[in-house]
């Protein structure tokens, strides 16, 4: 197998290397410290919140009475939206103005599991009695679920606003309507679903905060990046941020559904300077289920047309966004599925809508690959649609249309510009690791024998961007005089190793040994700047930040030592064996050791590092998944995964990454899906029935390499934390549609449920038999 | 996601517990393996007063033979069906068809009575013993009874069994080696079933096709009356009002209990199933 390395590394570096994760020993044996298992001083007598949530997904409140509730056991204040001094927020700055979120509601109810009044108790289990005993009058009003019924407007979520409408990119702008298929020989359109995600980390969400006698408010909280959660807590709460400060315990995982602060990160602060007392809060598995930020949800029309040599020669993608009741992050979802419409392929022709509309449903946000996925599917689907019209095997009309090497940097219709890449290169490494010869071999004898078991190929080839939000990232690193290192990072790991990563290169630089690295991330009082951890950004910004600095650090030393050694800067290095600097190429010579300057001397650097661009991973997927034709059920047999992000740090964790980047896309495709009734009651709030997969439904995972670096940034290295999801649902979908397109089968939505495969092969046979 | 307040009692004795059951009456619930029991607590969709635990009680924890039947004590875990020695010798089919309940940890605590009691039309166990043509053993301070199964469910989650009785025991046939199949379908390897279909010696259980537990009596008739299995296997679904949900519509459902029955009585004929 090819290896491209990005980097010529040392011998004896340490980067590239798997190195267990030095986090994993700790979480894997007495467990992690979550926000709610904070056992910190300031935080003792804290009173516990419970929220009074809405059970109507749209409703006026007529009356809330709080008489019996602060007449239960325990109960210290029981508060309403009118005791509370914050005012509605927008939750999201490119939203209609109009859509402003209340921390409790006091009018009108907008999805089921909106916060309505809250409950402070001495102890976390008298909160829900006292909780029941809020009595809240409701009179109803009629729920938007359908997206295209909220377009309509009929019935308003904001009537303020006078459309539900939250924003629209390019709609009827220089629409070029049905010319632009004019010269396509070929062309099909399809409404197509990516469905809404729940993210469901193990940890669900959680806050505490106390209030100190100088008049500051510390918030232990659960989000990806402590930084600019704690700007947007100080904004809702009118307060300067320099008097918040946020200290994040360990995160149990986010998935793009921690970005920034929760409302009730808000009201946890609000509520412990009403009470006089700290307040804890962390919200039950069955308030996550509805209060979490939910992920995809887009309904696309995909249209794609070509000849019939294979050339696609005009893309368009309109795409209508459900925001959820209280529009935030899911807002510039489509703003990234629009960047992203094209894919891999050299299309001439791209256009692309979006409108974004509220729904008296949760709020969409981020959820792993966050809005890039949303394409992928898209242009992957209408990829195998074409080749399926025309009859062409579905992996050579993507080699026929992809981007080619020479063509980089490739800007795109979409304004994206491509960093590095070999798309084809990727393709053919999926194809030959699956045997994708011989599996067509043995699709085609199951189709000649008619089993009930049948073989489904899926292929699918991606690009996506990382880093894309934030391109600005730092790093502190510090010698202390006894050897050892501290590292601080502006990232926010949650589950991605940054302990470990970011240890490993310092100490490829510094020649002291991981064990000595100490990585400090997530309190805002010591690390005051910061993006935190999302879009896969972590290594190609912060990763790079303390790889900088530790070689800045490493200058410094020389500088230092230069005297004392008597000699010239440029004649020393760092001896990786001892940690000291060294005469370059006299063994034997004086050296002084990092720790001794560092004993002398502060020795610290902090750099900030600006790549100034996203980066652009890609790879091929090749799903094999068996059909029961008889039952529609579809099992992924074997998935075979290349991805590419560029020089790997630590090939375990890289492979982690990918692996539950991979469960994540195949549980969308075949399992997990938030269903709400036309009444806007969800149907899937606990684990019974949304369709989280267990290792008992994945493969086997085979993993291909292949690295090609960025330009980018010094290192060449690319984002993996979304990779595997973006990469893996499409070729999932694919290849249960293959395994029955025999059938008659052009299209499922997604998920590709048992009853959704076998409706569509009895709808397809019923038509054929017509 | 927290209880209401309750009190709770682990009675001793048999006797000891239906005492307290006597005493509380509708107040009061069983407690057994708890997988049913708690959740709904948790969600607050039941608040019993009193929660009676009888998961430890030994003298309900036996499988042994008696006369043509197996006995089964009420409290027996589902991993005790697993791995019983009588059971896989005496009556096969109940320890593949615990087999397949949850996850291990739900088999190590879930236990037979529990689930026979409880009263799940999606419960895998009721349809199983169903098909066996099992009895079930009921006792309160007024005495002792013996139920068919076939007598047993009024509707879902609902028994003939009174406030204040307790299953106590469940009775199969020794089906010894009569041809016997379970066909459980689900999307998830720990969900309930969309769809299950329990076979042993000509008799079909059906698990989550109506309100309760049902048997495929016009497939058994054409069975016995000496029809295919695919004719008789096309017949699975008369007499059912499959529900719908998330996983199937009740159209889907009646397909999928045909394919399934056909798999299972194939399977209990110990043909080899076409294209498997």
């Amino acid at each position: 197998m090819p290896v491209i390395r990005g980097i010529v590394s040392p011998a004896m570096s340490i980067l590239g290397t798997r190195v267990v994760r030095t986090e994993d020993p700790v979480f894997l044996t007495r467990g992690a410290t979550y926000t709610d298992d904070l056992t910190d001083e300031r935080l003792t007598g804290a009173l516990h919140l419970t929220l009074v949530r809405s059970p109507l997904a749209h409703a006026k409140i007529t009356s809330i009475d709080t008489e019996a509730a602060k007449a239960a056991p325990g109960v210290v204040a029981v508060y309403t939206g009118a005791d509370l001094d914050l005012e509605p927020a927008l939750l999201f700055p490119a939203a209609n103005k109009a859509m402003l979120r209340p921390f409790l509601a006091t009018d009108t109810v907008r999805y089921v599991g909106e916060a309505v009044a809250a409950v402070l108790t001495e102890e976390h289990w008298q909160g829900e009695d006292a909780a029941d005993l809020v009595e809240i009058d409701y009179d109803p009003l009629e729920a938007v679920i359908d997206l295209k019924k909220a377009l309509s407007d009929e019935v308003l979520l904001f009537p303020e606003a006078g459309t539900n409408s939250v924003t629209s990119m390019h709609l009827g702008k220089d629409d070029p309507g049905d010319e632009f298929f004019a010269d396509c020989e070929v062309v099909i359109t399809r409404e197509i679903t990516n469905q809404r995600v729940a993210a469901a980390p193990l940890e669900s969400r959680a806050a505490s905060a106390y209030w100190g006698d100088d008049g500051r408010c510390t918030i232990f909280c659960s989000t990806q990046n402590a930084q600019s959660a704690r700007d947007e807590v100080a904004g809702w709460m009118g307060m300067d941020a320099k008097n918040l400060r946020l200290i994040l315990p360990d995160v149990g995982g986010g998935f793009g559904a921690k970005i920034g602060a929760d409302p009730e990160f808000a009201l946890v602060a609000a509520f412990s300077k009403m009470a006089g007392r700290p307040v804890r809060w962390n919200e039950s598995r069955s308030e996550n289920m509805t209060g979490m930020v939910q992920g995809r949800a887009q309904l696309q029309t995909i249209t794609i047309g070509g000849d019939r040599d294979g050339k696609v020669k005009a893309y368009r993608l309109d795409v209508i966004q459900d925001a959820g009741a209280y529009p935030r992050l899911g807002v510039v979802l489509p703003m990234f599925t629009r960047m992203m419409a094209s894919g891999t392929y050299d299309i001439p022709k791209v256009w692309s809508t979006a409108q974004v509309v509220a729904t008296t449903t949760t709020s969409t946000a981020a959820y792993r690959g966050a809005g890039r996925p949303e394409a992928t599917q898209a242009i992957e689907r209408a990829m195998d649609l074409f080749a399926d019209e025309i009859g062409m095997d579905p992996a050579e009309i993507r080699k026929i249309n992809v981007i080619k090497p020479e063509q980089f940097p490739f800007t795109t219709k979409g304004g994206a510009e491509y960093d590095s890449g070999e798309y084809a290169k990727a393709i053919d490494l999926a194809l030959e690791a699956s045997d994708y010869t011989g599996l067509r071999a043995e699709q085609e004898a199951r189709r000649k024998r008619g089993d009930a078991v049948q073989l489904g190929i899926g292929v699918s080839s991606y690009v996506e961007i990382t880093g894309g939000g934030a391109f600005v990232e730092n790093a502190t690193v510090e010698v202390h005089a006894d050897g050892t290192v501290t590292v601080l990072t502006g990232t926010s790991p949650h589950g991605q190793g940054h302990a470990t990563a970011w240890a490993m290169l310092a100490s490829d630089e510094l020649g002291i040994p991981i064990d000595k690295i100490t990585v400090i991330h997530g309190d805002t009082d010591l690390i005051p700047k910061g993006a935190g951890t999302m879009g896969s950004r972590s290594l190609q910004t912060g990763g790079v930040a303390v790889h900088n600095a530790a070689a800045e650090l490493v200058d410094l030393a020389k500088q230092r030592a230069a005297d004392l050694l008597e000699a010239n800067v440029d004649d020393l290095e760092i001896d990786k064996e001892t940690a000291s600097v060294v005469v370059k190429g006299v063994p034997g010579s004086k050296s002084v050791p990092l720790a001794e300057l560092a004993a002398a001397e502060e020795l610290k650097v902090f750099h900030e590092w600006d790549g100034k661009k996203p980066t652009f991973p890609f790879g091929a997927h090749v799903a094999v998944v068996e059909v029961d034709v008889e039952s529609g059920k579809a099992t992924v047999e074997r998935i075979w995964a290349v991805d590419d992000a560029g020089p790997i740090l630590n090939p375990l964790i890289f492979d982690g990454q990918r692996h539950g980047g991979i469960a994540q896309g195949i549980a969308q495709a075949l399992l997990e899906e938030v269903v709400f009734d036309p009444d806007g009651q969800p149907l899937t709030a606990t684990f019974a029935d949304y369709g989280i997969p267990s290792a008992a439904e994945l493969p086997s995972f085979d993993l291909v390499t292949m690295e090609t670096p960025t330009p980018v940034n010094p290192m060449g290295y690319k984002g993996i934390g979304e990779a595997g999801t973006i990469g893996s649902c499409p070729a999932v979908q694919n290849a249960v549609i293959d395994a029955v397109s025999h059938l008659g089968v052009s299209h499922i939505d997604m998920p590709l449920t048992p009853v959704r495969v076998w409706t569509a092969i009895d709808a397809a046979q019923k038509e054929a038999s017509k | 996601m927290i209880p209401v307040g309750f009190e709770y009692s682990r009675p001793d004795t048999v006797d000891a517990a239906l005492a307290l059951l006597a005493e509380h009456g509708e107040d009061a619930t069983i407690l057994a393996g708890g997988h049913s029991l708690l959740p709904v607590m948790k969600l607050r969709l039941a608040a019993p007063e009193m929660v009676i635990d009888i998961g430890r009680l030994a003298e309900l924890n036996y499988i042994r033979v008696d006369g043509d039947e197996v006995a089964i004590g009420g409290v027996t875990r589902y991993r005790d069906l697993v791995i019983s020695g009588v059971l896989a010798a005496e009556c096969p089919l109940l320890p593949a068809v615990a087999r397949t309940v949850g996850d291990p940890q739900v088999r190590h605590r879930g236990t037979l009575g529990g689930s026979l009691a409880h009263g799940d039309p999606a419960s895998d166990l009721p349809a199983a013993v169903l098909a066996l043509g099992g009895t079930v053993v009921l006792r309160s301070p007024r005495g002792t009874r013996s139920v068919p199964i076939t007598e047993f469910y009024t509707g879902v989650f609902s028994s003939v069994k009174e406030p204040d009785e307790l299953v106590v025991e469940v009775r199969v046939p020794r089906t010894g080696t009569a041809g016997w199949a379970y066909e459980k379908f689900t999307r998830r390897s720990n969900d309930w079933a969309i769809v299950g279909v329990a076979v042993v010696d000509g008799r079909v259980g059906l698990v989550n096709m109506g309100s309760t537990p049902l048997r495929a009596s016009a497939t058994e008739a054409a069975l016995a009356e000496g029809r295919s299995v695919e004719e008789a296997a096309a017949l699975a679904d008369v007499g059912t009002e499959p529900p719908a949900d998330n996983a199937g519509t009740p159209e889907y459902r009646r397909h999928l209990v045909k394919v399934l029955t056909r798999r299972a009585l194939t399977t209990a004929a110990g043909i080899s199933a076409p294209g498997a």
